[in-house]
């Protein structure tokens, strides 16, 4: 889902730029008053791996592929607030060294895929978790909802970036943009839950950190 | 090895990028409706390449320009992560 160059305009890139560095300033300082020493490697890890994991599309229906994004997952594992910060360490890596996404719209990259992915997908993870309890299979439900529910929401509001900057109507890109992320974000639920369940039956302490998140304060 | 558990982390994301070659080459969920609602055109290059597409530039097997490619970017966002992280962690006061 990273955009290019040329498919928002200067306003739509000046706007995800600077709700992009809002967000990740208060980001920044969230991660700096809860991130635990333990964490800072498991930070380097999530973004290892969600960089690699990316790469590899999966094909989905008709001539079409999807990868990762692995907000929701960096998300579950570390919270939001880091989760966006490895989010965007991804997104900036990729557009300045593999010209993945354009630089004009990295903003709205890291509005898509981090801030946006990370927060619909750290409320989806805690709200469903809530509604199931501590057992493990509603762990794993809300797992997989969130990763799916991060990748549309995601996707959705692309579509609105390409709706207002006037590449495409917002009556063609918003159902076309939801659906075939509606497929993609079934790939990303797969994935987010087999590397919980790979972390629950190997390192249950990793999922038991206590996350950068949102809430009570 | 306890102690390093991350660096089986890092192990893990590494190895990932050697099955990167046999990743689907079909366009992705957004090229796919660019191409499909007539606004692929408007994509733009970038003003500069430096390992565009994931493949390494100069090596002539494709599989291993791509390996080499993501073992780049995953050191590079390893570090960059792990780097903010580091910088950020809570001090507790002393």
């Amino acid at each position: 889902m990273h955009i290019p160059d040329g498919f928002v305009n200067i306003p739509v890139a000046a706007a995800t730029y600077v709700a992009s560095g809002g967000s990740l300033a208060y980001a920044v300082r969230r991660t700096n008053e809860e991130l635990g020493d333990k964490q800072v490697p498991l930070m380097g890890v999530m973004g290892a791996f969600i960089f690699a994991a990316q790469m590899l599309n999966f094909p989905v229906a008709g001539g079409t592929s999807g990868h990762l994004i692995g907000g929701a997952l960096a998300t579950i594992l570390l919270g939001p607030w880091a989760g966006m910060l490895i989010m965007t360490s991804v997104l900036v890596v990729q557009a300045l060294i593999f010209q993945d996404g354009g630089l004009v719209a990295l903003g709205a990259n890291v509005f898509n895929m981090g801030v946006v992915a990370c927060l619909v997908g750290h409320y989806a993870f805690t709200w469903l978790k809530r509604l199931l309890g501590e057992r493990n299979w509603g762990a794993v439900i809300s797992g997989f909802v969130a990763a799916w529910a991060s990748v549309v929401a995601a996707a959705i509001v692309c579509a609105l970036e390409l709706a207002i900057s006037g590449t495409s109507a917002l009556a063609v890109a918003l159902p076309a943009m939801t659906l075939v992320h509606i497929l993609i974000g079934i790939g990303e639920g797969l994935i987010t839950v087999a590397v919980l369940v790979f972390l629950a039956a190997t390192r249950r302490d990793l999922l038991q950190l206590r996350p950068v998140e949102g809430g009570e304060r | 090895m306890k102690r390093k558990w991350w660096i089986v982390g890092l192990l893990i994301a590494l190895a990932v990028t050697l099955i990167s070659p046999l990743a689907s080459a079909w366009p992705d969920g957004l090229e796919r409706v660019a191409e499909d609602k007539g606004f692929i055109e408007d994509a733009q290059d970038a003003p500069y390449e430096v390992i565009p597409d994931y493949v390494f530039p100069g090596i002539g097997n494709e599989a291993v320009a791509t390996i080499l490619a993501g073992i780049v970017g995953t050191l590079v966002v390893f570090g960059l992560a792990y780097g903010l992280g580091a910088l950020l962690r809570r001090r507790e006061a002393t």
